[in-house]
């Protein structure tokens, strides 16, 4: 059996097993995981066959580039006279390294459901929604066509919204729903209308042939590429939460933990940077949106940092946190370094999925409770959880030599070498809050003592190895994965993939190739970010205290109140506890003031344009019931009015031949 | 006989008054059926003496033929009517048009 015959089932197979798990699952009560699971884990089985391939060069070359994959179908869907969509799989570097993400966190968040949900009486439906979420995210990183890709950016954008709303009857989560769909909603007008400007140009709806179309010089386009660019980034914002569409995601928290960690971490959010990498040329054309790529992207990430900074509810901590390192992302494709920002998006969706469902493991044992501010003194109860978390925390800062250094000093790097060094400048500070806020809430979790009720304490257990094993399994590639894809540094593993996929765009930009010097500029940044990284984790362990072997600092709260209180940081302080009060802006601007504006419309349409049309109904039935009158049904009055009738035509007519000419 | 137009035109607009005054003031259906024959008879008239005094001489016969054909067309008029009038009167038990008020809402 080829792997071309196998690629479809990475479709087939979870949404049979949603079709399975959502017709039947309500009967099979607990059982409802074994065909969900399953067949996630054939699905990862499949993809990592094909992933294999792909990235050892042993698939075939695809024609016209210079990558290896495969090609499946295309199969010829809606035909139609000069039109026509064609569903076909494409699988190359890029898709390859997605792939990884998608289905080896989905595959470990669906057995920690299993643990995590169990006492959910939504146990099946649960099961049935993540296996939509896979399909559609699976269809997304496949499909070859610009329209099909929309369709599964729609369904990740519903299964989100289900599993955001999962526990439906609780309002916040209802709403926190409904926000995420609408945001999103701004976003998708962006990229169907950048679609749509593709079609105009190009006449296709490939996204290979188009943009090879599009950035091939060859006619004339008919909108700017530089708007086609921004419209399809526009779609990116929305579904990476990137300003000023980034209000959604921290209230998406309200789902279940394992949703945050899949969908909200490390999967569906990085669809918009999956976006831009995949259209790299037609960005690569367009300079100009380039560079509000990155402004967007730098600007999210210092935003977001600064907001994570003082949250208290630690899951939110994680969501500011995943928005400021999809912030890097972005800012990573607009100054050109597309290799780092996939880099990073894989180490981010490894080591962020592990926070998450630590911090899901975390909520587990205290019973369902969010706040850090009734935690601490954690880590000697949840020993594996701890352990997991903190491994994570690490890659996240960006200590070497975990995961996150590599593909954040990567970036870093990138951004300095090529031309931005305010990028870098703001980058390297958002290092230093990235640290800094993911150990305060190490500090606030797992060090120091207790602050919940004191009957809770002794009721803390570790989860089960349901739970404990994916966290493990996360850990591993957390710990390791940026030693085995950033190494050596300049000709590193993951550039050897994906350089076949991003050498035209590297091209159209002109980047020079630089020689890399280790003991030179390079390593001089490498020394920086460290530095900056390790003194973010000490000024935390200084103030929300450390427990680690050797280490121990007591937490200094009232230090924290003390600085907080300045007449200079205070107002930063409130700004970064109120989130900038963007969800109030927002409220006054769309909800105040759009509702005003929407009432004086709704009062237009009802009064003028539904006065129109219900004016002239009655001014005919008015008219209608008056005239009636005239048939009397009497013979005599009819004859009268034809006598009169033929006395009037006659009497004119009479006075008309006599009247003096 | 007389010789003159006038005279035939008066008799015919006198006969068409008391036509139409039976049509519009009586309320029974064959007297209203009689006065539409009064009327007939009335034009009928007119027309033999325009054909008689009329400009062209030789129309007299063309004026007595077409009288002729209104009073064929007025016999199966009248017959037409009656049987109407006769089938409502099965109906209704009345003679009378003002009673005649089914087809009123």
């Amino acid at each position: 059996m080829t792997v071309e015959t196998l690629l479809p089932l990475l479709l087939v197979l979870p949404l049979a097993g949603f079709a399975f798990t959502a017709l039947v699952g309500r009967r099979l009560g607990k059982g409802a995981h074994w065909v969900a699971v399953g067949v996630i884990f054939l699905a990862w089985l499949i993809a990592m066959i094909a992933v294999v391939n792909v990235l050892t060069g042993t698939a075939p070359a695809i024609e016209g580039t210079e990558s290896h994959g495969y090609i499946v179908g295309p199969w010829e869907r809606i035909p139609a006279a000069g039109f026509h969509v064609d569903l076909g799989l494409y699988v190359d570097e890029l898709t390859a390294c997605l792939l990884i993400v998608v289905t080896t966190i989905g595959l470990l968040v669906h057995i920690y459901s299993v643990g995590y949900m169990a006492h959910d009486p939504g146990y099946w439906r649960f099961f049935a929604y993540l296996n939509l979420f896979m399909f559609s995210m699976l269809l997304l990183v496949l499909a070859d066509s610009w329209l099909v890709v929309f369709v599964a950016w729609e369904l990740v954008g519903l299964s989100s919204y289900l599993l955001i709303g999962f526990w439906y009857r609780k309002r916040s989560a209802a709403l926190a729903a409904k926000k995420a769909f609408i945001v999103n909603r701004v976003g998708d007008v962006g990229f169907a209308l950048g679609i749509m400007a593709i079609f105009v140009n190009t006449g296709t709806l490939n996204i290979h042939d188009s943009i090879a179309k599009l950035t091939g010089g060859e006619s004339a386009l008919t909108i700017p590429i530089w708007i086609v660019a921004l419209l399809v980034f526009a779609g990116a914002m929305g579904k990476s939460a990137q300003f000023p569409l980034h209000v959604w995601l921290p209230d998406a928290m309200e789902g279940p933990t394992p949703v945050s960690a899949l969908i909200h971490a490390a999967t569906m959010v990085n669809a918009g940077v999956y976006l831009v990498a995949r259209a790299n040329p037609l960005f690569a054309a367009a300079p100009s949106a380039m560079v509000v790529v990155a402004a967007i992207g730098i600007f999210t990430a210092i935003l977001a940092a600064s907001i994570a900074m003082t949250q208290t509810d630690i899951k939110r901590v994680l969501a500011y946190s995943t928005l400021s390192q999809l912030g890097y992302m972005f800012a990573a494709l607009g100054v050109g370094a597309f290799t780092a920002a996939i880099f990073h998006l894989m180490t981010h969706g490894f080591f962020k999925g592990l926070l998450f469902l630590g911090s899901g493991s975390v909520i587990h044992a205290v019973h369902e409770e969010q706040d850090m501010r009734r935690m601490g003194g954690l880590a000697g109860k949840i020993p594996i959880t701890y352990v997991t978390m903190l491994i994570g925390s690490f890659a996240i800062a960006g200590i070497p030599p975990l995961a996150g250094f590599f593909s954040k000093d990567e970036i870093l790097g990138e951004a300095f070498k090529l031309g931005f060094p305010w990028i870098w400048a703001i980058g390297l500070f958002v290092a230093l809050l990235t640290a800094f806020y993911m150990f305060r809430l190490m500090g606030r979790t797992f060090w120091g003592s207790f602050r919940g009720p004191k009957e809770l304490w002794d009721r803390i257990h570790e989860s089960p190895s349901v739970m404990t094993v994916p966290l493990i399994l996360l850990a591993i590639p957390s710990a390791v994965l940026g030693l085995a894809l950033g190494l050596p540094f300049g000709a590193s593993v993951i550039h050897g993939w994906l350089e076949p996929v991003f050498h035209e765009a590297v091209e159209l930009l002109g980047h020079a190739e630089a020689e890399y010097q280790l003991f030179g500029i390079d390593g001089a940044l490498i020394g920086a970010s460290v530095a900056v990284a390790a003194v973010g984790v000490a000024l935390a362990w200084r103030y929300f205290g450390a427990d680690i072997d050797g280490v121990h600092v007591p937490a200094r709260p009232e230090a924290v109140r003390e600085i907080s209180a300045r007449p200079g940081l205070s107002f930063l302080y409130r700004a970064s506890l109120n989130k900038w009060w963007f969800d109030e802006l927002y409220h006054l601007l769309f909800i105040v003031i759009g509702g005003r504006i929407a009432q004086a419309f709704w009062w237009f349409d009802r009064e003028v344009v539904d006065g129109t049309v219900n004016g002239i109904g009655s001014t005919t039935v008015v008219t209608g019931r008056n005239i009636r009158r005239v048939q009397t049904g009497r013979v005599q009055n009819y004859a009268l009015g034809i006598a009169l009738g033929l006395i009037v035509m006659a009497g004119s007519y009479l006075l008309l031949i006599s009247a003096p000419r | 006989m007389s010789d003159s137009l006038d005279t035939y035109l008066i008799l015919s607009g006198i006969l068409f008054a008391i036509g139409s005054f039976g049509f519009l003031a009586r309320r029974n259906a064959i007297s209203m059926l009689m006065s539409i024959e009064l009327m007939l008879n009335a034009v009928n008239l007119a027309i033999v003496a325009f054909g008689l005094f009329g400009r062209y001489p030789d129309a007299t016969a063309q004026g007595a033929v077409f009288a002729l054909m209104v009073m064929t067309v007025a016999a199966a008029e009248a017959t037409v009517g009656l049987a109407i009038v006769i089938a409502i009167y099965r109906n209704k038990k009345t003679p009378l048009v003002d009673e005649y008020d089914s087809m009123r809402q």
